[in-house]
């Protein structure tokens, strides 16, 4: 085995502020765009903030530009060490679901950043929601470094360094409407292009209405469901969009009545059922993809869901479609 | 009204644990409690099976199935057929 320490030269430290810059929040605003990315990152490594001396604190955090701005920008005026490990530019919480915010890789970039001639102390805090990939008591084992978890947003950390003790709030993961809100640009735009293809492909298929249709029941799942979340009745996500979709399909249906007042009733009625069987549908379903967004949802619980809600989806979305394709067919 | 999120996999036995409170620590859904000199489960429906505390228990007092609790990932494992559940989120 080789020891990292001997082929890597003395300790590098890098220099970073507390200050963002407008390229900072330009970067912001394309990663919560979802463009490139992968490409949020910033060099793994140990970083000085301000002037920090042996006895400053030792932060970790991975390096994604988003987790490791957010540290910075918190800790003003505060002189300190950032250790950013190599999580392939993804967010803490996913990164140590996955386990590259984990236990090796902090035990390997201690030895790779000489971290033990940098800092007198022997301890590192880590955002709490590292906690899933790090075992506090390997880390204290191979590194000497003891592990605290500070709070979980890094906004709490100048409360948190005041005493080191952590509140039962800053502890708590929340999902604010805030939280949500910055969530909607990516999935829209990654819904986007085939729902603009579907939808001008049914405006000359079937008319204005139906082409509206596709477009609200993409923006509702992708927009309204994740802003409404906590006031949708039921548990399950599924039901959620469902009773979203329900409401958006409502007024498609009785266009159908509006539009056309003197056709046969049963061919309103198909129609009509043909919104409130397909629209609900996709919106449930892209309502059960957000539960990998929220900050709640187990996976044993997803899963049932998915196996519960799943084949009523594909039901009721393939009886709509082809309930609206066949009174196309017979006008 | 069925509710999925009402059952999962948290296992906790009481006669292991230490005392070091890093469940409590860990836990962003404020599942576990001190109480006296033990960790008590005052939250287990909270659950949302993200791992840290069983990681974090030096005597294997916890045990929970996690993973991601996403549903695209999964299906997507499903159609691709790797048993590796992975979400791809930044």
């Amino acid at each position: 085995m080789i020891d990292i320490r001997s082929i890597t030269s003395g300790p590098k430290i890098l220099q970073t502020t507390d200050r963002l810059m407008p390229s900072d929040h330009w970067d912001h605003f394309m990663a919560r765009l979802g463009v490139k990315r992968n490409a949020h990152r910033v060099e793994p490594g140990l970083y000085a903030l301000g002037n920090p001396g042996p006895d400053s604190p030792v932060f970790v955090t991975s390096n994604y530009t988003l987790s490791f701005d957010a540290l910075r920008s918190a800790l003003e005026g505060v002189d300190g060490y950032f250790l950013v490990l190599d999580t392939k530019g993804i967010n803490v919480w996913c990164a140590a679901g996955k386990g590259t915010f984990g236990t090796d890789e902090i035990v390997l970039r201690v030895m790779i950043t000489h971290l033990d001639k940098v800092v007198r102390h022997r301890k590192l805090i880590l955002p709490q929601l590292g906690a899933p990939g790090v075992a506090a008591h390997e880390v204290k084992k191979r590194t000497g470094f003891w592990v605290e978890y500070g709070p979980v947003r890094a906004t709490d950390l100048p409360g948190y360094l005041q005493t080191h003790m952590a509140s039962a709030d800053m502890r708590r993961v929340h999902f604010t409407l805030r939280d949500r809100l910055v969530l909607i640009p990516v999935d829209v735009l990654r819904l986007l292009l085939p729902m603009l293809a579907v939808a001008v492909i049914l405006y000359f298929a079937g008319g204005f209405i139906l082409s509206l249709a596709v477009i609200s029941t993409v923006l509702a799942g992708t927009a309204l469901f994740p802003i409404l979340l906590p006031w949708l009745p039921t548990h399950n996500f599924s039901t959620k969009g469902f009773i979203l979709g329900g409401l958006v399909a409502l007024p498609f249906a009785l266009s159908v009545f509006l539009q056309h007042p003197g056709w046969v009733w049963w061919w309103q009625a198909g129609q009509a059922l043909g919104y409130l069987l397909a629209m609900p549908a996709v919106i449930a379903y892209i309502a059960l993809n957000f539960t990998g967004s929220s900050t709640f949802t187990s996976r044993s619980g997803v899963k049932r869901e998915m196996f519960a809600y799943i084949p009523a989806m594909a039901w009721t979305f393939g009886i709509g479609i082809i309930l609206t394709g066949i009174l196309a067919f017979v006008r | 009204m069925f509710n999925a999120y009402l059952e999962n996999t948290l296992v906790y036995d009481t006669k292991l644990c230490n005392g070091c409170a890093m469940c409590v620590a860990v836990c962003p859904q404020a599942v576990f409690e001190m109480n006296g000199h033990l960790a008590k489960l005052v939250r287990p429906q909270a659950c949302m099976e993200c791992g840290a505390c069983q990681v974090n228990c030096v005597t294997n007092a916890i045990t929970v199935e996690s993973g991601v609790g996403c549903a695209s990932a999964m299906i997507r494992a499903a159609l691709t057929g790797r048993k590796e559940v992975t979400c791809d989120c930044t």
